[in-house]
């Protein structure tokens, strides 16, 4: 048959697939909307509280007098499911203090790699006196700490501190959650010595060596346990979408990790598309189901409103589902892999458009007329950010892929600014919004010093932005230079100097960011700063329900 | 959703479907591919190089897989023609690489034979190409006062040696370059061989 027809209903059938697969799991109710499961995040009477623990008690009362004025009055709250629910933070508390814990550290580890690598490429005669510190392995610890420290370790407590809230019972099995942290991030530590000393696998996002990598396996292994445990002993009839992502999402990882670890199994030109198809589903399987299971939990929470359309958040997880796991050959085109394979990466990865409408339209729905609830939320701001960042490299990755932008875009800096603002305008923000909700509830204590938070935020965000503006247009002139053989190579790396000259700044004004917000959760842990009210409550005896502290 | 089976199956399936078509279905079509005649097995210097050349992160800047014609102007830059599964049948781990901060170097060993242009150039780039923003690489090399007999001595372009010294090649560098050299797919490949990869 001919190959681009096959490749075509190939691609076909497997969509079809997908949807069937959503209709069937929605046979129930298919078409009347479902306000009750959506509201399984709330204890009863919690409708129409806002809830931001970040935020100090005066900004509270001004979050909630922004939100009184929306939503209807709430009701009494239930006393019994919001003591479960103590109990269920209380549980997790540990474990996911070592995951965030973990995860400073790598971000400061991986940010000062990423600054050192960036400056660089239009420094080249800078620290070029030790091999350490030569680009090839810098990019490569900046990456390995960011992805596998930095990122999985706020993905794991993000699972670890919601699946006890959403499953109404306290995490079981905490202390495997902790061993398999502590497997990782040996694990990562080990990875980067060995990268950082020359001993690599050699392939992009699989350098870590085969014989570290047995111990991030058994780390994730060991972390599903936990997971298990507590699902089966749930105490809610419906799973939360966010409980779905969670659990699809640590199930993908564990297995790409193993598949694409594997050694001796792969060479050659099979190797790379097996490769990307990891590299890119790293993205699409692990860091990007459970940013948008946290939002899907976080953003409703934080305003007090359940999210509009449930039945919507099902068609973004099966299309995501269905689709997202093919797209990675793309990074191939024109390469030496069968055309049939690019094809349908490109298919899919158009088709990619699905579940990130199905998701903005929900999230835009929820939040319609509330926009301004970010003003009075800090927890909120970086979760809206990552949200409509998810909806701008969703689209940008969808027209990436087509053959005539792929042509222009591929080998250039115009992937690594896609790249960055899918892990950090998209993922990372939503992580720091989680840990500035999670951790009051986890330290029982409030953030010391509220304007830090502000600090970060900006640093972060218009950092992220310069950073994948310039770098975008930097690397668009450089691909539309290499197409053009009247000029010469070195033309498309001249050119790009300003661009990778601003990408310096920006990447330095982001991780001047990562160290206020480290310092930040430094001086919250170690109990540093004012001291405004001791202790956190979650309820008071009055009976009224108390924002975190 | 009540059913975490529901959930667990689902999964299992949509990752399913994307190893058969990414990695099983590739493996499939490319296991039974020949090396070509004229592409020799790597010898143990060169894999030696080809460590070097990971351990360094060459493949971060540098890809090594000329494209299609249809796609981009490749060839016209002498990178040469568009490769094939049956060039990387020796490439264990695979070096195609994602980026070009730097040319292509699949036939980096045709383009420039050059030994002492290799060793040059890793020393100090912008002795060779002034607006290069390739990482010096000085760590490869040691510097003496006087060469020794089974020296090989890297010779510079005037100024680009630290005066009064010689610059000699480390076993690595050496490694490094034997690689280089040998990345040399400007064979032909029968139509019959590129057919299999439409």
């Amino acid at each position: 048959m001919d190959s681009a027809v096959a490749s075509l209903l190939a691609a076909f059938v497997l969509s079809i697939l997908g949807l069937f697969a959503f209709i069937w799991s929605l046979r129930k109710g298919l078409l009347v909307e479902n306000p009750r499961a959506a509201s399984v995040i709330f204890a009863r009477g919690e409708i129409g509280r806002a809830d931001d623990p970040a935020l100090d008690d005066g900004g509270h009362d001004a979050l909630q007098a922004q939100v009184t004025r929306l939503e209807p009055p709430p009701e009494a709250t239930d006393a019994s499911q919001l003591n479960a629910r103590i109990e269920a933070d209380r549980s997790s508390a540990f474990p996911v203090f070592l995951f965030i814990a973990f995860a400073c550290l790598w971000l400061l580890v991986g940010s000062l790699a990423g600054v050192v690598a960036s400056i660089k490429l239009h420094e080249p005669d800078w620290l070029v006196d030790a091999a350490w510190l030569t680009f090839g392995r810098m990019r490569t610890v900046h990456l390995n700490a960011v992805i596998y420290g930095f990122a999985s370790n706020g993905c794991l407590a993000v699972i670890v501190w919601l699946l006890p809230r959403l499953l109404r019972t306290p995490l079981r099995g905490a202390s495997w959650a902790m061993l398999g942290g502590a497997f990782i991030n040996a694990g990562v530590a080990a990875g980067i010595g060995a990268v950082a000393s020359g001993w690599s696998d050699g392939m992009e996002f699989l350098e870590i060596p085969w014989q570290i990598d047995i111990f991030i396996f058994a780390g994730f292994a060991m972390i599903i346990l936990p997971a298990l445990f507590t699902l089966a002993n749930r105490k809610v009839d419906h799973l939360y979408v966010s409980v779905w992502y969670f659990g699809a999402s640590l199930f993908w990882i564990a297995v790409l990790f193993l598949v694409a670890n594997l050694p001796g199994v792969h060479y050659g030109v099979q190797q790379a598309t097996t490769n990307w198809w990891y590299g890119h589903n790293a993205l699409g399987l692990w860091f990007t189901p459970v940013s948008i299971g946290a939002i899907y939990y976080f953003l409703p929470k934080i305003i007090g409103r359940p999210i509009r359309s449930y039945n919507l958040s099902l068609l973004g997880f099966w299309t995501l589902a269905f689709f997202y796991p093919q797209v990675g050959a793309h990074h191939l085109i024109g390469g030496p892999v069968p055309g049939w394979l690019t094809t349908l990466s490109i298919v899919q990865s158009v088709m990619m458009v699905i579940p990130v409408i199905a998701f903005t339209i929900n999230q835009g729905g929820t939040l319609w007329g509330r926009m301004h609830l970010a003003r009075w939320s800090p927890t909120l701001r970086f979760m809206m950010f990552g949200g409509l960042m998810y909806l701008a490299s969703s689209v940008e990755g969808s027209l990436e892929a087509l053959r005539s932008i792929n042509a222009v875009a591929h080998f250039t800096h115009f992937t690594v600014a896609h790249a960055h603002l899918g892990m950090y305008a998209f993922v990372s923000m939503v992580l720091f919004g989680a840990v500035y909700f999670m951790l009051p509830r986890v330290l029982a204590r409030e953030w010391p010093y509220p304007r830090l938070i502000d600090a970060h935020f900006w640093l972060a965000s218009v950092g992220i932005l310069v950073y994948v503006i310039g770098l975008s247009i930097g690397g668009w002139l450089q691909g539309l230079a290499m197409l053009d053989a009247s000029r010469p190579f070195l033309e498309s790396v001249t050119l790009t100097m300003p661009w990778l000259q601003l990408r310096s700044v920006a990447g330095t004004a982001m991780t001047i960011g990562h160290f206020v917000f480290v310092a930040h959760v430094l001086a919250m842990a170690l109990g540093f700063g004012p001291q405004r009210s001791g202790a956190a409550r979650f309820w008071d005896p009055v009976g009224r329900l108390v924002h975190g502290k | 959703m009540e059913n975490e089976a529901k959930l667990a199956a689902g999964a299992a399936v949509s990752l399913g479907i994307a190893t058969a078509a990414l990695v099983v279905l590739p493996y499939v079509q490319v296991r039974d591919v020949e090396p070509p005649a004229q592409l020799k097995p790597y010898t143990e210097a060169q894999l030696r190089g080809r460590q070097v050349y990971i351990a360094n992160g060459c493949v971060y800047c540098h890809s090594q897989q000329p494209r299609d014609r249809n796609l981009a102007l490749d060839a016209e830059r002498g990178w040469g023609r568009p490769s094939v599964p049956a060039d990387y049948s020796y490439d264990r781990p695979h070096l195609l690489g994602t980026m070009r901060t730097g040319p292509d170097l699949l036939n980096i060993g045709a383009r420039q034979p050059s030994a002492d242009w290799h060793l040059g150039h890793l020393y100090q780039p912008r002795a060779y190409v002034g607006a290069s923003n390739m990482p010096a690489y000085p760590f490869l090399f040691v510097q003496r006062d006087r060469a020794r007999d089974d020296d090989r001595v890297v010779s510079l372009p005037p100024g680009a040696a630290p005066a009064g010294k010689v610059v000699v090649a480390t076993r690595e560098a050496l490694d490094l370059v034997e690689y280089l050299l040998s990345l040399d797919r400007t064979y032909p490949i029968l139509p019959t061989a590129s057919a299999a990869t439409e």
